[in-house]
C-alpha cells in the first residue's frame, strides 16, 4: 500500500469512499437481483429498517456497538420481520403487501423508540443511520496487518465475500427455487429454507452496511441495480454481472457528484443508481419507451408501405385509364407525412418507380404486393367460408390482418380453403407472383 | 405384489382448518395414464401438490411405490401449472429443461455435460431443440408448456404428475402432449394429469379419477366414466360437506 501514501489525503479518502461504496452495492445489488426476481423487492426495505430496534436491543444487552452483537440482533429482528409478514399474511388474512407494512414501520417505530429511551448519549442516532457518514469513513481506522484501514472495509469487506460464495454455490438450488418454488420443495430443496437464509444475508448485509453508509443507500441497492439489469438482459448471469457494474458505477459518479456539489455521499450513490434505472426505462433494447416509440413508428411505416403496393396491385389489375400520381398515391392511403415517407422509402427500396406524374410497380415491388393481396384475398375467403361473414363485411378486417399473414400462415390458409383461386368477390387470389398480364396500365 | 405407484389413504386436506378434500382413498394401477377430472373447486389441483407435500395433510398418508414421498423424490416428475411460474425470469428453455436434473444431483453439485446432454435429448422429445437458447418469455404458450413437459422429462422418473398440461394450447401442441404422455405410458411410467376438458377424457386416459370435494370414483375409464358418476360429480356440491367445512373452520360446536 505504499503507493496510497504517495496520495494526497483527499484523494486518499476520495478512494476509500469510493472503494467501500462500491463494495457496499455490490454486496446489496447481488441479493437484489435476487429480491427483484422473486418479486420482493419491498423485503429488503422491510428489512432494512426493522432491523433498527434489532441493533438498540443488541447494544442495550451488550452495552457495546460491537459488530458481532449487532448483527445478531439485526438478523434475529430481520427473519421475525419475514416470519411475521409470512404469518400475517397466510394466517390473518392479509394481503402481503399490507402485511409487511404494517410489520417494517411498527418495528422501525419500535426501534426509535428504544433509542430515544435507552440509546440517549450513545453514537446511534436515527438520522446517521438513514444517511450514513460515508464522507467520514476514511476517518475511522483499524490496523489490519500492520496497515491502516478503514473500519467499514473490514464488516463490509467479508460480507461481499459471503454474498458472493453463497450466489456460486447455491446457484442452481436459488435459481429452480426462484424460478418454481414449487418444483424446488419437490426435489427437496426447501424453498422456504433457502428465503430464510436469502432474508438473512439480506439482514447481514444491512447490518455491516448501515452504520458508516446508511440504510438509504443499502435500499436503493437492493432494489435498483437488479431492476435495472433485469430490464438490460434475459440471462440471470448477465443480469447478475450489470447489477454489479452499475453498484460500482453508482459508487464512482456518486462520490464524484457528491464531492462536486458538496452533498451527502450516499444520497447521491442512490441519485446516481436511479439515473441508470431511468435511462434503461427509456432505452433499454427491448422494454425501454424509445424501442417501443421506435418499433411502434416502424410498424406504422411498413404498413402504409403495404397498402401503397397493394392499391397500386389493384390499379394495375382494374387497368385504369391513368397511373396515379404521387400526391393522389399518398393521399389514397391517409396522407401526412407517414405516407409521404411510405412513398419515399418503397422507391429507395426499388418497389417503385415515380416521377412527378406517376407512381408505377416496379416488378419486385408487385412481387412484393401480390403477396400482400394474397393474404388479404385468402383472409376474405376464409372469413366468409369459415366465419360466416357477408361479404360486405370482409374487407376491413382482412385490410387489417393483410400485414400480419405470413408465408406459413397463407398456406395453411390455403390449403383449408383448397386452393379456391378466387375471392369470395370473384378476384384472382395471386400466387405471390407477378400477376398474369390483363391489359395492365403498363 | 410390488406396492403400487400411488395409494392414498384417508387423505383430508384443509386450508386454515377448513376441509377442502375429505376421506380420498385410492390406488392408482402402474403403466396407466389417470386423469383427474371434476368441476372447478373440486379439488384437483390442491389433491395433486397435497400428494407431492406441497401443502400438509390434516389427516390420512400417501405413498409412492410403498414408501412415503419425502423418500421417493427420485421416482417423481411433476409439471405445474404453467401460469404459476413467471416467464420473464431471465432464463431460456434450455435452462428450465435442466432443472430436471437438478433433483437428481442434489445440493451443490452443478449439471454438467452429461446432464446438458440429457436436457437437449429432452427437448428434442418435444419438438424445442430450436428454441434451446431463446429466453421464456419469447415462447408461445405451447412451447411453454412444452419446455415444461421436456423438464419433466429430465426428471426421469416413474410417476409424473401433471397439472391442466393442456391449459391455454393450441391444438397441434395437445396432439403432440398426449402423444408424449401415452409413449411414457407405453415405456412403463405412470402418469397422473389434472384434466378438465370431459369432452376428450375418454380418448386420453385409461384410468379416470372423479373428484367433488370427496372421491366420486376411481378405475378404468370405461367403467368409472359413466354418466352417473358424472352426475355425481357434476351435479352440485354436496351442501352437507360444505356445512360441514364451515363448521371445522368455526371450530368445536358448543
Amino acid at each position: 500500500m505504499a503507493w496510497l501514501q504517495s496520495l494526497s489525503p483527499d484523494t486518499e479518502t476520495t478512494l476509500w469512499v469510493m472503494l467501500i461504496g462500491a463494495m457496499t452495492n455490490t454486496a446489496c445489488a447481488l441479493l437484489g437481483c435476487y429480491l427483484v426476481l422473486r418479486r420482493m423487492s419491498l423485503l429488503g426495505d422491510a428489512i432494512s429498517h426493522a432491523v433498527l430496534p434489532g441493533l438498540v436491543v443488541a447494544f442495550i444487552l451488550s452495552g457495546t456497538l460491537n459488530v458481532g452483537y449487532m448483527f445478531l440482533g439485526a438478523l434475529a429482528v430481520g427473519l421475525l420481520t419475514s416470519a411475521l409478514t409470512e404469518t400475517l399474511h397466510r394466517h390473518g388474512g392479509v394481503a402481503e403487501d399490507a402485511a409487511m407494512g404494517v410489520v417494517f414501520t411498527s418495528l422501525f417505530a419500535l426501534g426509535v423508540i428504544l433509542i430515544k429511551r435507552y440509546g440517549s448519549g450513545v453514537d446511534l442516532d436515527p438520522g446517521c443511520v438513514l444517511e450514513g457518514l460515508l464522507e467520514f469513513v476514511d476517518l475511522n481506522r483499524v490496523e489490519v496487518a500492520g496497515h491502516s484501514v478503514p473500519r467499514a472495509l473490514v464488516s463490509i469487506a467479508p460480507v461481499l465475500a459471503l454474498n458472493l460464495l453463497f450466489l456460486v454455490v447455491f446457484w442452481k438450488e436459488l435459481l429452480v427455487s426462484s424460478f418454481d418454488p414449487a418444483l424446488a420443495t419437490t426435489m427437496g430443496f426447501r424453498a422456504g429454507l433457502l428465503h430464510y437464509v436469502l432474508m438473512a444475508l439480506v439482514a447481514l448485509t444491512t447490518v455491516a452496511s448501515f452504520e458508516q453508509v446508511g440504510s438509504i443507500l443499502v435500499i436503493a441497492m437492493l432494489i435498483v441495480p437488479g431492476a435495472t439489469a433485469h430490464l438490460l438482459t434475459d440471462r440471470l448471469r448477465t443480469m447478475l454481472g450489470l447489477a454489479a457494474a452499475i453498484a460500482v458505477a453508482s459508487a464512482v459518479l456518486g462520490q464524484l457528484a457528491a464531492t462536486r456539489w458538496n452533498t451527502n455521499t450516499a444520497g447521491m450513490m442512490s441519485v446516481v443508481a436511479g439515473m441508470f434505472y431511468l435511462a434503461a426505462v427509456c432505452f433499454s433494447p427491448r422494454y425501454g419507451m424509445l424501442s417501443v416509440l421506435v418499433g411502434n413508428f416502424r410498424n406504422a411505416l411498413t404498413i402504409v408501405r403495404e397498402d401503397l403496393l397493394a392499391m397500386l396491385y389493384r390499379l394495375e389489375e382494374l387497368a385504369a385509364e391513368r397511373p396515379l400520381g404521387p400526391r393522389e398515391a399518398i393521399q389514397a392511403v391517409g396522407g401526412g407525412v407517414l405516407a409521404t415517407l411510405g412513398l419515399w422509402s418503397l422507391a429507395r427500396r426499388g418497389e417503385i418507380q415515380r416521377d412527378h406524374s406517376a407512381v408505377r410497380l416496379t416488378e419486385r415491388g408487385r412481387r412484393r404486393a401480390s403477396q400482400i393481396v394474397r393474404s388479404h384475398r385468402l383472409w376474405e375467403a376464409y372469413l366468409v367460408r369459415y366465419l360466416g361473414l357477408p361479404l360486405d363485411h370482409v374487407h376491413e378486417p382482412a385490410a387489417h390482418m393483410e400485414h400480419y399473414i405470413g408465408g406459413r400462415l397463407q398456406e395453411q390458409l390455403a390449403a383449408d380453403l383448397e386452393q379456391t383461386g378466387t375471392d369470395p368477390h370473384g378476384r384472382q387470389i395471386p400466387h405471390g407472383e407477378p400477376p398474369p398480364a390483363s391489359g395492365t396500365a403498363e | 405384489m410390488p406396492p403400487p405407484p400411488l395409494e392414498i389413504h384417508d387423505m383430508t386436506v384443509a386450508y386454515h382448518r377448513k376441509p377442502v378434500l375429505w376421506d380420498i382413498d385410492l390406488t392408482v394401477p402402474e403403466g396407466s395414464l389417470v386423469g383427474i377430472v371434476g368441476p372447478n373447486g373440486a379439488g384437483k389441483s390442491t389433491a395433486l401438490i397435497s400428494v407431492l407435500g406441497l401443502i400438509p395433510l390434516a389427516s390420512g398418508r400417501v405413498e409412492i411405490y410403498g414408501k412415503p414421498y419425502a423418500r421417493q423424490r427420485h421416482q417423481v416428475g411433476y409439471v405445474p401449472q404453467r401460469e404459476s411460474v413467471d416467464w420473464d425470469f431471465p432464463v431460456t428453455a434450455m435452462d428450465v429443461v435442466l432443472m430436471g436434473t437438478y433433483g437428481r444431483l442434489g445440493w451443490i453439485r452443478r449439471p454438467g455435460a452429461a446432464e446438458r446432454h440429457a436436457a437437449r435429448l429432452c427437448l428434442a422429445q418435444v419438438g424445442m431443440e430450436a428454441q434451446a437458447d431463446r429466453q421464456i418469455r419469447q415462447l408461445s404458450g405451447g412451447q411453454q408448456q412444452r419446455v415444461f413437459l421436456a423438464r419433466a422429462l429430465a426428471q426421469d422418473a416413474r410417476i409424473y404428475f401433471m397439472d391442466e398440461p393442456f391449459a391455454g394450447v393450441d391444438a397441434s401442441t395437445e396432439q403432440a402432449i398426449v402423444r408424449l404422455l401415452q409413449a411414457l405410458r407405453d415405456g412403463g411410467k405412470t402418469v397422473i394429469v389434472v384434466h378438465h376438458d370431459l369432452q376428450t377424457v375418454a380418448d386420453y386416459f385409461d384410468h379416470v379419477i372423479l373428484l367433488n370435494m370427496r372421491l366420486i370414483a376411481s378405475g378404468p375409464t370405461a367403467t368409472t366414466f359413466t354418466h352417473e358418476n358424472l352426475h355425481k360429480a357434476y351435479g352440485g356440491r354436496l351442501t352437507i360437506l360444505d356445512e360441514a367445512a364451515e363448521a371445522v373452520r368455526r371450530g368445536p360446536a358448543p
